[in-house]
């Protein structure tokens, strides 16, 4: 399982960088899948806090509410287990103490030996409680890993839908690494504090009090002794806590900077050893490794003193327990059974104490997780479809501007006042500088984002008045980033139409010329896309998006020529294919051909964001403006 | 694992050190019930009197114990004792301590050792048990006739008005063999009984003697359970001190070697040449450098203060425990059996389904970054549902997979308590036999219940590591692998340098190259030279190999067939250093470093002038974008570049090679991002700015390298046409076809 494993956690650190959220440094409580952290690892979490924890907390009650009894059965298994487990100590105490006073009475002779009857009976009343407590405590966790089972995957499910209901504009601001770590880290860090944490909650609180009580019955000097270390404890604990938090802190900054420069280095390793720049690389890598290694054994140090202090405090309430006891049972004035149970009680006397010094930390973690997975449901969703929506029962593809103003923020207004009216069937090529804002049209004719003022019209028909289903439905779309996903060629070519048969799918495949190149793959139509979709080339995909735009018999035609990684022959190809896509088709075309954009019957010239000139060829040319400056650069000889 | 044991050679001591102390902490834990026994067993159960050989005794008192001693034993127990009297030297020392000593003479026991008392121990109690029986038989004279009996002398027939000590002398007095008769019954008598027994139920009288002595048995027992206690305390410090120390130990081990590691993975990384990254995959060599190596550090924490303690204190707890009672070791080994066979059954259930979790949680978030990154597809077709649904089914199996391991690890803990409850359970009912047949005490079995709970903690401990460090060890394998690789591209042992005397000319004579384990040659048989100050342009589809080649000339490969000449030099027989620092190198994915603009253009030169930093910015056409930022040369650039566009990544790649005005300069397919205006200011820029260089030029548009002095064709990997824009346009059929893919016939003229 272990090359496994590794094999996965080398793919997520391929994401790393795309996903930085993804890793939030320091805040991950360890996650074995059983829990098993290194030893005092709980004590190193760094404490992130909530930004409003009470009102993130009653969201949190109010989102499990349809558990509300379930979980109340959980608690009170949960105290009937540990209830019975409690009195356990103090049975085996007597039985202790009966033999004993039988041993004592053989010793001196005055007794009659050792009363077996009440010993056994003794035993098996404990059997009895003990059997009861553990069938209790199985129960309550198998009903609580399906609450907190269940509440995970409508939180994921909740998200994941979310996603889809979001704006464009909230990814502008929002890495995916930051919503794909709500899906994963939040998630997971809820669920296991109801699963693990709230019954230990339960469990803690239940036994400190139970014990408490049992220890009081015993001896009530006893327990004064026994609780005088548990502030004795918590002190020691907390401070080394404080200060191990610290290093704690700088270990992970650090480790951040090592891996950083890591990911840097490997990343631009050409770079570097063309530059010749190992030394100073390595200089850099030794400075922050060395930071790294006294926070990291300082932190260690500290926190892995966490367990010794505790078992020292531990064994100083054991001397006490053990002197104390010897003390008053020789005076007559205790059982020394009762010892025995005090002993008993002490050592689990620590461990609940220890876990709810801890509870606050995991809670306020817990909530901050609840809080980004919250922040997240209650963002601000698209603005709502119409209520009355129209519908076109065929559309003939005539695309009118009015007076559009659009920016991605409102202060900074990127189209202003933009007019233009496409007859059906007209090609439309949009042209301009790397980052000018060419696919900007793009996202507002397909409602991505909506126009700050003015309106655009398809048939007459303003696009805010369609429901977003339909009038997506009447553009195909083909962009240069050829997004597919992790299915088979088929599937990916099916999401055109969902509904459409085998045939249909390779009749789309014949026309965009990639019917011949699946059949030489490895099981053809069924070949299925790698995760990272790269076991097939980017001139191929690109021809597969296209067969999916095709299948998808849109009115309107989106296209991206921008072919960048593909080659001269394969560029050709899509190019054709293209040019047979667009006939009959009103199009929108972000060009990079001289040829689509000589024959285009309106150019669109953008820069900076905005429209700067608009017309055709010849008129643009004539025009000797920015597209004749353009277009003239690609000639000159820098030799002249 | 084995093979980075050599990385700990250098903390070996301190290894040692801390298994050391890891014995005193586990003696010093596994020490604490044996005295919590004691002070039960002695202090409780006997009134903190050890045994029954008393520090001070009646010299009239040890006389009666006498008759019942043989000569020898008799002699073995008074050589252990000094009598005093008052007329002894120092009788008044001893007086304070017992105060009858100013009534009779007494005799007090040497300071002698463990050994030597538990070897009169059974003497001194039997003699006690025979002296304290008579004295009860004479004061129930019911009794008289049976125990007489059993002691093989009538003691009926004392005379009544016999005192003790009376009685006492007639028995002294008795002949030998009559005596010797005695006192074979009374050994007959106490063998069933058993010595420890004998000296348990001896204390009596040696409290008694103690009380005759006029000392206070009170204050005797507080003190013993008082002393017992500070024992205890400062074993518990001496367990705190060490597991501190082992703790500081390990800490220290464990970061140094992560450290040391660390670094050694790093500068064995950097000097890795192509050849290695693609075999183990940049990704693969950043998680091996980084996570890879915190887990060895956990590792290294776990092994000394867990591995290394869980054996000690297993095996010294089951040494002890025996100790104890031999005859209730099948209980420990019930104990270890059925703890482990839990272990086993619920990981070998759970074990596989983990594998798949993590799988499950892989295809989760593929989905989830999918439907990020594919938006706008997404939404483009109204896919919304198709991928929720598809969401879902991840989601689903994820969650019965989780539930499914969950209520099999729940089953762990109350398992686990019940066997430890039910196992401390049947000791007591087990250990209580074994106290009623005299053959341990009570503070032993309360003992025994806690040594038997840490062996079950031991073994707990030893199998999850057992669990755990398999894949720290994969972790320790791929770092190991990483170490054990050495690059196949080495400066040579005797290095040549480049003389003055030819400046920027590079020569491929027959170079044929592949990849390593490639079955094919991506470069064949390449031949062509350049010239000083000259621009030589590769243009040809993708897969062509001109990325490869120039990868070749910056030696980041080394050629398979053939030669590369620089300044007429065999590039394998410079220094890697040497030859790269003639080359300016622009990256086809150009590659910015987190710092500032200024810091990434300094990379090639960091003592470049202010001057020649502008004036490279302004060559690649970065100054006016640079210009515009508030900051300017000064402006932040996040890791990667990711904060300018990419076009803008491009021209300042561009920049950085120029600060170092290298003799060549690659330009590997850098112009991509730049529409057609930059490219061509650029391109005009670049050639007035660096007359004396020599230019190498890879790109996809005609336009680009029509103008260069030389084009090469690549095809295949072969060279399809070599010759300037005009001759290939004649010759070349790969260079028109892609000439004229690109742009119309008037515009190629």
């Amino acid at each position: 399982m272990s090359e496994e494993k590794s094999k996965n956690s080398e793919k997520k650190s391929m994401r790393g960088p795309a996903s930085s959220g993804n890793q939030r440094v320091g805040s991950q409580r360890p996650k074995g899948p059983m829990g098993f952290g290194p030893p005092g690892s709980h004590s190193q979490m760094q404490g992130e806090k909530p930004r409003n924890f009470k009102a993130t907390m009653a969201k949190f009650m109010k989102y499990i509410s349809e558990f509300k009894m379930t979980v109340l059965v959980v608690i009170i298994f949960a105290m009937v287990s540990t209830v019975f487990a409690i009195v356990g100590p103090k049975i085996i105490g007597k039985a202790t103490t009966k033999l004993f006073e039988g041993i004592m009475g053989k010793i001196t002779g005055a007794g009659s030996g050792i009363d077996f009857k009440y010993i056994g009976n003794i035993i098996l009343i404990s059997v009895g409680l003990y059997v009861i407590s553990a069938l209790f405590s199985y129960a309550q966790g198998w009903i609580m890993s399906s609450v907190s089972m269940k509440i995970t995957y409508r939180f994921r499910k909740d998200i994941s839908q979310k996603i889809n209901r979001m704006p464009f504009k909230y990814f502008d601001g929002t890495s995916h690494g930051e919503v794909l770590s709500r899906v994963t880290n939040d998630v997971d860090t809820v669920g296991q504090t109801l699963n693990q944490s709230l019954t230990q909650i339960i469990t803690s609180v239940i036994t400190v009090l139970g014990v408490l009580i049992m220890m009081l019955t015993i001896s009530r000097i006893m327990t004064l002794v026994a609780l005088l270390i548990i502030p004795l404890s918590l002190i020691i604990i907390l401070a080394v806590v404080k200060k191990s938090q610290k290093y704690f802190k700088q270990q992970q900054d650090y480790l951040g900077h090592v891996n950083g420069h890591v990911e840097e280095m490997y990343g631009g390793h050409n770079v570097m050893r063309a530059f010749n720049g190992e030394e100073k690389s390595a200089e850099k890598f030794d400075s922050y490794n060395n930071v790294l290694y006294s926070a990291a054994w300082k932190s260690q140090f500290l926190s892995g003193m966490m367990m010794p202090v505790a078992s020292f405090v531990g064994n100083l309430g054991y001397v006490a327990v053990c002197v104390l006891g010897g003390w008053l049972a020789a005076q007559g004035k205790l059982a020394v059974g009762d010892i025995l149970a005090f002993i008993l009680y002490v050592r689990s006397f620590m461990q609940p104490i220890s876990q709810l010094a801890n509870i606050s930390n995991i809670l306020q973690q817990t909530a901050a997780s609840a809080e980004r997975v919250f922040d997240f449901l209650e963002e601000k969703e698209e603005v709502p479809e119409t209520s009355t929506p129209v519908k076109l029962d065929s559309v003939s593809g005539n695309v009118e501007f009015k007076n559009v103003h659009f920016g991605y923020n409102p202060e900074q207004i990127i189209i202003k006042s933009f007019s233009a009216n496409v007859k059906p069937g007209q090609k439309i090529a949009i042209v301009g500088p790397t980052g000018a804002g060419k696919t900007t049209m793009v996202k507002l004719l397909m409602r991505f984002y909506d126009v700050n003022d003015g309106t655009i019209l398809i048939d007459g028909k303003n696009i805010k008045d369609f429901t977003r289903q339909d009038l997506r439905a009447i553009f195909g779309m083909v962009l240069q980033d050829t997004w597919l996903y992790n299915g088979t060629i088929l599937e990916n070519i099916r999401y055109g139409r969902q509904d459409a048969k085998d045939e249909e799918v390779i009749e789309s495949a014949k026309i965009a010329h990639i019917d011949h190149f699946v059949h030489t793959l490895p099981n053809g139509y069924n070949m299925e896309l790698n995760e990272e979709t790269s076991n097939i080339s980017e001139g191929q995909k690109q021809l597969i998006t296209i067969a999916r735009a095709i299948l998808a018999n849109p009115k309107i035609l989106i296209l991206d020529e921008a072919t960048s990684s593909v080659d001269t022959r394969t560029e050709l190809l899509i190019q054709k294919v293209m040019d047979n896509l667009m006939k009959n088709h009103t199009s929108f075309i972000i060009a990079h051909r001289l040829s689509t954009i000589r024959n285009a019957d309106l150019i669109l010239v953008m820069d900076n964001g905005n429209i700067v000139e608009q017309g055709n060829h010849h008129e643009l040319l004539a025009k000797g403006g920015f597209y004749a400056k353009l277009y003239y650069s690609q000639f000159e000889n820098s030799t002249k | 694992m084995i093979r980075l044991a050599r990385y700990l050679k250098p903390f070996t001591l301190m290894i040692l050190i801390a298994i050391v102390l890891l014995f005193v902490q586990g003696m010093a834990d596994l020490s604490l019930p044996d005295y919590m026994s004691n002070i039960v067993n002695n202090g409780i159960q006997q009134s903190g009197i050890e045994n029954a050989v008393p520090k001070a005794i009646r010299l009239n008192e040890m006389k009666k114990l006498t008759i019942f001693m043989g000569a020898d034993d008799k002699a073995e127990v008074l050589k252990n004792y000094t009598l005093i009297a008052n007329t002894s030297s120092d009788y008044d020392k001893y007086l304070k301590d017992y105060p009858q000593l100013s009534k009779e003479a007494i005799y007090v026991l040497k300071k002698i050792n463990q050994k030597e008392i538990d070897r009169i121990n059974p003497l001194m109690g039997k003699a006690f048990l025979a002296v304290s029986g008579i004295e009860q038989i004479i004061a129930d004279p019911s009794r008289a006739a049976t125990a007489g009996s059993e002691l093989g002398i009538d003691l009926t027939k004392i005379p009544e008005d016999m005192t003790l000590d009376q009685i006492f002398n007639m028995l002294a007095n008795l002949p030998a063999d009559q005596l010797l008769k005695i006192r074979t019954a009374i050994d007959k008598q106490f063998e069933a009984i058993g010595d420890k027994m004998v000296a348990q139920m001896a204390v009596g009288s040696v409290k008694a003697e103690y009380s005759a002595l006029g000392m206070d048995t009170n204050k005797i027992q507080s003190n013993y359970i008082w002393r017992t206690g500070l024992l205890m305390l400062l074993l518990s410090l001496l367990s705190a001190a060490s597991t501190v120390t082992v703790g500081y130990l390990s800490a220290r081990v464990a970061a140094g070697l992560s450290r040391n590691l660390r670094k050694k993975v790093f500068d064995k990384v950097e000097n890795f040449s192509n050849a290695e990254f693609d075999k183990f995959s940049t990704a693969s060599l950043i998680t091996r450098s980084t996570n890879d190596i915190t887990q060895i550090q956990m590792l290294i924490i776990i092994l000394i203060r867990i591995v290394f303690y869980a054996p000690i204190l297993g095996i010294g707890g089951i040494i002890l425990a025996l100790d104890k009672s031999t005859s209730m070791s099948w209980i420990i080994a019930v104990a270890i059996v059925t703890l482990l066979s839990l272990i086993i059954v619920v990981f070998s259930i759970a074990l596989p389904k983990f594998k798949i979790i993590q799988n499950l949680i892989d295809r989760l978030s593929l989905i989830t970054r999918e439907n990020l990154s594919g938006m706008m597809v997404i939404r483009a077709f109204n896919k919304q549902k198709f991928e929720e649904d598809r969401f879902d089914r991840a989601n689903t199996d994820l969650t019965k997979t989780n539930l499914f391991i969950n209520r099999v690890m729940v089953l762990m803990m109350p398992i686990m308590m019940l066997l430890m409850n039910g196992l401390s359970l049947l000791i007591i009912w087990i250990g209580a036999h074994q106290v009623a047949q005299s053959k341990m005490q009570v503070g032993d079995m309360m003992a025994f219940l806690q040594y038997t709970m840490l062996i079950v903690m031991a073994f707990l401990m030893m199998s999850i590591m057992f669990i755990m460090i398999p894949r720290a060890s994969v972790s320790a394998g791929r770092v190991a692998d990483v170490l054990g690789t050495e690059s196949i591209i080495r400066d040579p042992q005797d290095p040549k340098h480049f003389n003055g005397s030819s400046h920027g000319v590079i020569e491929f004579r027959n170079v044929s190259f592949r990849y390593p384990g490639a079955d094919e040659d991506v470069l064949h048989d390449i031949s062509f030279a350049t010239k000083p100050g000259q621009t030589t342009a590769f243009i040809g589809p993708t897969g062509s190999g001109k990325s490869t080649l120039v990868n070749l000339i910056l030696r980041f490969y080394d050629i398979s067939k053939g030669k590369i000449l620089v300044n007429g030099i065999d590039i394998r027989e410079v220094k890697q250093h040497d030859l790269r620092d003639k080359i300016g190198y622009v990256p086809q994915k150009s590659i910015l470093f987190s710092g500032t603009i200024e810091s990434n253009l300094r990379y090639a030169d960091e003592n470049a002038s202010e001057d020649k930093l502008i004036t490279a910015a302004e060559v690649a056409q970065a100054m006016e974008f640079i210009s515009e930022k508030p900051e300017g040369f000064k402006s932040e650039i996040s890791q990667g570049g990711k904060n300018v566009s990419g076009g803008q990544n491009q021209r300042l790649s561009i920049a950085r090679a120029l600060v170092k005005n290298p003799e060549i300069l690659v330009l590997d397919d850098c112009f991509s991002a730049l529409d057609f205006k930059t490219d061509s200011a650029l391109r005009k820029a670049l050639k007035s700015y660096s007359k004396q260089s020599t230019i190498l030029i890879i790109a996809q548009r005609v336009g680009t390298v029509m103008n260069a002095e030389q084009i090469v064709v690549l095809e295949d990997g072969k060279i399809a046409g070599k010759g300037t824009h005009r001759e290939l346009m004649k010759s070349c059929d790969t260079y028109q076809e892609i000439a004229l893919s690109q742009l119309s016939k008037e515009e190629l003229e």
